[in-house]
C-alpha cells in the first residue's frame, strides 16, 4: 500500500520554494498561490473601505478638490459613510454612480494628486 | 386511575412527544440525506445506552400566538449514553420541530445537559441542526445562546467538547461550535456562517451558494473552523467514535490504554519513506505510521494548513498527540495557519494529559509580505506559547532540517521538551547552508574572481561543519543521536519514563496567549 502511494507521489509535479537561498521541492497550497501580492498605496486611488451602496456622488471628472472635500457617500451596514478626498488634486475618473453596489477594495474614484498645491 | 392505566398514559405521552415534527417534516429531513435527531443519537451511541431527559419540556413563547402551539421537546433531544463504553452527555437539535430553532426552554435543556457534563466530568457532544434563533421569542433566544457560550467556555479544558454540524448552524449559533474542541462536518449537509448568502447578496451584491460560503469543504480546507470532514453522517459518527477512543473523559483522567500493537512495518518502513537529501519532499504521515501502534493515525484538520500534520496515535498502547512538519507541502514551513492549527492541538493535548510527540523537519517560517502583514509574528507566536506552557511529557525527534526560529518553535529543549532526539541526518542550524554561507562569507564571495565557485565551496564548508546534529549535541540541546530504526524503541522508553512527570507553572489567574 505504502509503496503504491510512494509511486503515486513520484508522479506528482513538485514546485520549488526558496527559503534562505535554498531551493526545496514541495507542493504549494492554493492559499499560497492565491496570496495577495503587495502593491504600494496610491492615495489618489479611492477604494471602497467597506462593501456597500453609493447613495451620493459629488465628484465629477475634471473637478478640482481639496483634502477633506466630500467626494461621495457610501452606505454600508446601515451607516452613511462620508468619503472625503485624502489629497488635493484633480479628479481623473469617477467609476461609480448613485445606487451602485461596491465590493470591498473596489476602485471608485481616481484623483491626480498635486503635492504642495 | 391505577398504576396500569397511569403507565399506559405515560406511554401515550412518550409516543406523542417522540414523534418530533411529524411525518411530513421527517420526510423532508430524509429527502436531503439527513437522519432525524433521534436516529443520529441512536447510531452514534452504544446500542440501548441512550437515556433521554426533559422530553416533556414545553416552550416558553407567549407572543405571536406561540402559546397555542405544541413543540415536542421544544426542538431538542438531550440525554446521556455511552460511546464504546465511555459515558457522554449529548444533545441533538431536531430540525423537524420548528426548524430546530432555539427558544428559551430549548436553550435551557441544552444548558442543563451541559451543566450535567461539567459536574459529572464526562465529554459533551452537541449535534447542531437549527434554523437559528426563534424570532418569536425575541431577546430570550439571544439569552439562550449567551448561556450556552458561557458554559462552553467554562467547560473548555475540563471536559472534551465535540460539535457535530449536521444541518444549518448560522448567525450567533456558530459560536458554540467555535468554542468547542472539535467540529465535525458532512459534505452537502453542514452549513455554517455568520451571515447567509441572502444577506450577502442584498448588502454586497455578491452571489454565492450556501455550500461555497459555509459548507463542510470550506470550513475544513479554507477557514480552518472545522476539524473533520465526512461524506456521510455514518462516516462522521465513526470518526467521532475513533476520536473518543483516543481522549480521556476529563482533564484529571488519562486516555484509555489499549493493548500494545506493533506498526505495520511491511507497509510502512522508515528507510523507504525518507529521502536523505534535505531538499527532497516526503509524506511525513508515512513516517508517523511507521512508528505508531498498528500504524493507526487519526489526523485532525487533515485538509487545513497541510504544511503541518497533527493528530492522535498510540505508542505501546498509550495515546499520544503527534505534531509533525510536512515537507510534502510548502516544504513544511511554519506560517500563520499552521502555527494556529498546531497551537490549538497542543493545548488540547496538554489540557487532557495526552503526551506530545513532535517530529521536526522544517526550513523555518514562511517568508512573504502577505504573511508579515497578516500578522505572522503574533500568530507564529501561538505555537511557542502552546509548547512552552504544556506540562505533559514532551518528546521531540529531529529527522532532518531544524533551522532558525523553526527549530526553537518545534518543541526544542529551550521550550522544555523532556527529550530531544535527532537522527544522524539532522541539521540543527541558524539557517540553511546556502543562506548562512552567503552572509558569513559575503566578502570572500563577492570579491572572488569566480563568485559562484567560491560560494559553492563556502556552502560546502558550512555544510560539513554545521549541517549535522553534533554541534547542538555538544551543547546538550540534543539528548541523543539515534539510528532511525531505534525511533520507536526510544519513543516508548521516553514515554514510559515520563509517566509520572509533574511540574507546575508559576501561579497565575491565566496566561495571555497571542490569540
Amino acid at each position: 500500500m505504502a509503496s503504491k502511494k510512494e509511486k503515486k507521489e513520484e508522479k506528482i509535479r513538485f514546485s520549488t520554494l526558496i527559503i534562505d537561498g535554498t531551493k526545496y521541492r514541495t507542493l504549494l497550497t492554493d492559499k499560497f498561490k492565491n496570496r495577495s501580492k503587495f502593491q504600494e498605496k496610491d492615495p489618489g486611488m479611492i477604494k471602497a473601505f467597506i462593501p456597500g451602496t453609493i447613495v451620493k456622488v459629488r465628484a465629477r471628472k475634471g473637478k478640482r478638490v481639496k483634502e477633506g472635500d466630500l467626494l461621495m457617500v457610501l452606505e454600508a451596514m446601515k451607516m452613511r459613510n462620508v468619503v472625503a478626498s485624502p489629497v488635493d488634486g484633480v479628479i481623473r475618473k469617477v467609476h461609480v454612480k448613485v445606487l451602485d453596489i461596491v465590493s470591498k477594495n473596489q476602485l471608485m474614484i481616481e484623483i491626480d494628486h498635486e503635492e504642495n498645491s | 386511575m391505577g398504576l396500569k392505566s397511569k403507565s399506559s398514559d405515560l406511554r401515550r405521552r412518550l409516543r406523542y412527544a417522540r414523534r418530533g415534527g411529524g411525518e411530513k417534516a421527517i420526510e423532508k429531513q430524509k429527502a436531503i440525506g439527513k437522519l432525524t435527531a433521534r436516529e443520529r443519537i441512536i447510531s452514534l451511541l452504544d446500542p440501548k445506552s441512550f437515556h433521554e431527559y426533559d422530553l416533556f419540556v414545553e416552550h416558553a413563547g407567549k407572543d405571536f400566538d406561540m402559546d397555542k402551539k405544541y413543540l415536542p421537546g421544544d426542538g431538542v433531544i438531550t440525554g446521556t449514553g455511552m460511546i464504546s463504553g465511555h459515558p457522554v452527555c449529548i444533545y441533538a437539535q431536531d430540525f423537524t420541530v420548528a426548524g430546530g430553532s432555539l427558544g428559551w426552554m430549548h436553550a435551557k435543556k441544552i444548558t442543563k445537559i451541559m451543566d450535567h457534563a461539567l459536574k459529572l466530568k464526562v465529554p459533551l457532544i452537541g449535534i447542531n441542526d437549527s434554523g437559528g434563533a426563534r424570532i418569536q421569542e425575541g431577546v430570550n433566544s439571544l439569552a439562550g445562546y449567551g448561556e450556552i457560550f458561557f458554559r462552553n467556555t467554562l467547560a473548555s479544558g475540563v471536559i472534551p467538547q465535540i460539535s457535530v454540524i449536521l444541518g444549518p448552524c448560522a448567525g450567533g449559533a456558530v459560536y458554540s461550535p467555535a468554542l468547542t474542541d472539535f467540529v465535525f462536518t458532512v459534505n452537502n449537509i453542514t452549513k455554517m456562517f455568520i451571515t447567509g448568502p441572502e444577506v450577502i447578496k442584498t448588502v454586497l451584491g455578491e452571489e454565492i451558494s450556501m455550500e461555497d460560503l459555509g459548507g463542510a469543504r470550506v470550513h475544513c480546507e479554507t477557514s480552518g473552523n472545522a476539524h473533520f470532514y465526512a461524506e456521510s453522517e455514518e462516516e462522521c459518527f465513526s470518526q467521532i467514535k475513533q476520536l473518543v477512543s483516543f481522549i480521556p473523559w476529563n482533564n484529571v483522567k488519562k486516555a484509555d490504554r489499549f493493548p500494545k500493537k506493533t506498526p505495520k512495518t511491511r507497509q510502512y518502513k522508515i528507510d523507504s519513506v525518507m529521502p536523505s537529501d534535505p531538499k527532497q519532499p516526503y509524506d511525513v504521515r508515512l513516517l508517523i505510521k511507521s512508528v505508531v501502534d498498528d500504524s493507526e493515525f487519526l489526523e485532525v484538520q487533515d485538509l487545513f494548513a497541510q504544511n503541518i500534520v497533527v493528530g492522535f496515535a498510540r505508542i505501546n498502547g498509550e495515546s499520544v498527540g503527534i505534531v509533525a512538519n510536512q515537507p510534502l507541502v510548502l516544504a513544511g514551513v511554519l506560517d500563520i495557519d499552521s502555527s494556529d492549527k498546531a497551537a490549538r492541538f497542543i493545548r488540547f493535548c496538554d489540557s487532557f494529559n495526552i503526551p506530545l510527540v513532535t517530529l521536526v523537519d522544517l526550513p523555518g517560517y514562511l517568508p512573504g509580505v502577505d504573511q508579515e502583514h497578516s500578522g505572522v509574528i503574533r500568530h507564529g507566536a501561538k505555537i511557542l506559547y502552546a509548547y512552552s506552557e504544556a506540562t505533559v511529557p514532551k518528546i521531540t525527534l529531529i529527522t532532518r532540517k531544524a533551522y532558525g526560529g523553526g527549530y526553537i518553535a518545534m518543541c526544542s529543549h529551550h521550550l522544555r521538551a523532556d527529550f530531544v532526539f535527532a537522527w544522524p541526518t539532522a541539521e540543527i542550524a541558524v539557517m540553511g547552508p546556502e543562506g548562512a554561507a552567503n552572509i558569513i562569507f559575503r566578502k570572500e564571495i563577492f570579491t572572488a574572481e569566480d563568485p559562484d565557485k567560491v560560494r559553492k565551496q563556502k556552502v560546502n564548508e558550512y555544510k560539513e561543519k554545521f549541517a549535522n546534529p553534533y554541534v547542538a549535541a555538544a551543547y546538550g540541546y540534543i539528548d541523543a543521536v539515534i539510528e532511525p530504526e531505534e525511533t520507536r524503541k526510544m519513543l516508548i522508553h521516553a514515554l514510559d519514563i515520563s509517566r509520572e512527570k509533574d511540574i507546575t507553572l508559576p501561579r497565575k489567574k491565566h496566561g495571555i496567549p497571542p490569540f
